[in-house]
């Protein structure tokens, strides 16, 4: 007879195998998938192929959306960390009145549904370009800000959770031995938060890399990200293609991690 | 090595004044420990003195200079934390050259520096390590040259050991010690720990209640404790209540005549008196405060005991007899001669520092 601290491990054990089968199965679906030799999947497969990957490279939707994805990710995700780190700093350090509501302001992104967000984006930009005469609308500008938009509530929560961690008598130390408020920062407290940001870069970069739901309505014609060309392609077709297309986006995030993870441990910072 | 003078120092938030009117003066190469309870003002006073906290009233002056609206960058003192502050991306000699690189030290000259503080702390083996490759007391000793590579006017130490266990305490105190004479340092040292105060000091002030209640040398807050909390913070001291009767007499609340040989104002007063000031047994008829009374409590201290006797209803007196092959120690309940000499007692008129801190 097992006793009872030994029935609880097998019960948390098994729970967390079931998690992890959860989460890990239609990766694993997606990663056969992708090397089905037949167009229309079914199983069993009739023979395996790498040709959707070399289809991939052939289809230019796909490729333009990539690197557009990743050009707005990029600079999106630059936003976001230079207005997420002094938002951060102010939060957690100053006395001002009202930083509980700045703050639930700042997350409200990544609360609201990306439906009512891109809806929203999409009047505002129609009505500003209608009052300025800017072609805003559907313009990469527009798009990177919205996306800007989606990466602050990151950057924000992840550098303020690293900032309060920090020992203030560290800087003090730095002001005694001469170090003034800039050096200081530059100096000492940005190093202490490094792994703060980086995981802001990368969490930053990953919600605005993958957005469907926002990015449908803003983007115009000609100038689709990533997902969105994903989409459009199954509207037409079926084939394996999506599935190499999302081996390689997970191969890209999973390297990405792996290495920003030899940097700075994830474990310690999410 | 400058000298430092505080004059009316004084910080309240709002009402609540946690330093009051605090003024004091620091001889160059001297050694000074600020005392008190915790909530006493101590670390508040440093932490003026080292910029980081801003006097409502007052001046600071390091070697004659008013220093008091300098921030703590312009400030030269060195300053070792309660839990080190050390910073934990640099390496040790990164530490210790970080005050160096600010005063634009040529590098040269800054890594022999570097080199010379840590071989004064014994720690120029470890110069590559990062401060959480190293144990607590290691870490203290880099904080500490970290502090003293920047040539400091004053060097502040805020409560430096109190991380540190017992036996290491005591062996990294008189190293501080011994290195703060060695290098004639103007040393302010910010403790609750009063034996640790003890060794180190040339002087103590001893606070309360954000208030200066002595300074002076050891022998003067041991043997003429300005007032009952100082009697109770620094030793330790039976109380006793009562009241001056008359000339030399004092009446204890419960009715015992005791002679008193300090002069105060008649009334209401509380006397004080040291264990180990008391006799027990025969030596006490020789006292000119002999009394009987009955052993509560015996506590064996290896070196020492310690006896409670019950003098009266209300009076209790702690005995300490050194633990020589003669004593005898006295059983529970036994009747015991117990004697002092009325100059061993200490007064204090009753209003006065009425608040008792770790006596009797």
């Amino acid at each position: 007879m097992p006793r009872e601290g030994q029935i609880g491990r097998i019960l948390l054990n098994g729970a967390a195998a079931l998690a992890m089968v959860y989460i890990l199965l239609p990766l694993f679906f997606v990663f056969w998938l992708s090397v089905f030799k037949q167009e229309i999947p079914s199983f069993p497969p009739d023979g395996y192929s790498l040709r959707w990957f070399s289809a991939l490279a052939e289809y230019r939707e796909f490729a333009s959306g990539f690197i557009l994805s990743l050009q707005v990710g990029v600079i999106a995700t630059f936003v976001g960390l230079v207005l997420g780190l002094p938002a951060a700093l102010v939060i957690v350090r100053s006395q001002i009145n009202g930083r509980g509501f700045f703050n639930s302001l700042l997350l409200a992104p990544m609360v609201v549904p990306g439906v009512v967000l891109g809806t929203a984006l999409y009047v505002f930009q129609i009505e500003a370009e209608i009052a300025t005469g800017l072609p805003l609308m559907g313009s990469f500008l527009g798009l990177v800000i919205a996306h800007s938009l989606i990466v602050v509530p990151w950057t924000v929560r992840l550098i303020c959770a690293n900032l309060v961690g920090i020992d203030r008598t560290i800087e003090e130390a730095a002001y005694n031995l001469g170090a003034g408020p800039i050096t200081t920062f530059f100096k000492i407290t940005l190093p202490m938060i490094r792994p703060g940001l980086v995981a802001a870069t990368l969490f930053g970069f990953v919600a605005s890399f993958g957005n469907l739901e926002m990015s449908l309505f803003l983007v115009g014609p000609g100038r689709t990200t990533l997902p969105i060309a994903i989409l459009q392609y199954l509207e037409w077709k079926i084939d394996p293609t999506v599935a190499a297309a999302s081996v390689l986006q997970i191969a890209l995030i999973a390297l990405a991690l792996l290495i920003t993870d030899h940097y700075v441990k994830l474990s310690r910072v999410v | 090595m400058a000298s430092l003078d505080l004059q009316s120092l004084t910080k309240s938030y709002g009402d609540n004044r946690v330093v009051a009117d605090v003024s004091l003066h620091v001889a160059q190469g001297e050694f000074l420990v600020l005392l008190g309870p915790s909530g006493c003002g101590k670390t508040t006073t440093l932490r003026m003195i080292a910029g980081f906290v801003e006097p409502s009233s007052g001046h600071i002056l390091i070697g004659g200079k008013d220093i008091t609206t300098l921030p703590p960058w312009r400030r030269n003192c060195g300053m070792v934390f309660q839990n080190y502050a050390l910073f934990p991306h640099l390496t040790v000699a990164e530490n210790v050259a970080f005050g160096l690189q600010m005063r634009k030290v040529e590098s040269i000259e800054q890594r022999k520096r570097v080199k010379d503080a840590l071989t004064m702390v014994r720690l120029e083996h470890l110069a590559g390590r990062y401060p959480r490759e190293m144990s607590g007391g290691q870490q203290q000793r880099v904080a500490l040259a970290r502090a003293l590579a920047i040539e400091p006017d004053i060097l502040l130490l805020d409560e430096p050991l109190s991380n540190l266990d017992a036996k290491l305490r005591e062996e990294v105190r008189v190293e501080i010690r011994e290195l703060q004479r060695k290098l004639g340092l103007t040393t302010i040292l910010v403790t609750h720990d009063q034996e640790e105060a003890l060794t180190v000091a040339d002087r103590l002030v001893v606070m309360n209640g954000g208030h200066v209640c002595q300074i002076g040398d050891k022998r003067d807050l041991y043997e003429r404790p300005a007032d009952r909390f100082v009697a109770s913070f620094i030793g330790r001291s039976s109380f006793i209540e009562g009241h001056i009767k008359g000339q030399g007499l004092f009446e204890s609340t419960d009715g015992l005549q005791l002679k008193v040989s300090r002069e105060i104002n008649l009334g209401p007063a509380t006397l004080a008196i040291r264990p180990e000031r008391c006799r027990l047994g025969a030596s006490a008829q020789t006292c000119d405060n002999h009394l009987t009374g009955q052993v509560e409590f015996v506590s064996y201290l290896g070196s020492a005991l310690d006896i409670h006797v019950r003098l009266g209803t209300q009076t209790k007196v702690i005995v300490q007899l050194s633990n020589q092959e003669s004593v005898k120690e006295p059983q529970l309940g036994e009747t015991v001669q117990i004697g002092w000499a009325s100059t061993a007692g200490l007064l204090y008129p009753s209003d006065q520092g009425r608040q008792s801190y770790g006596g009797l």
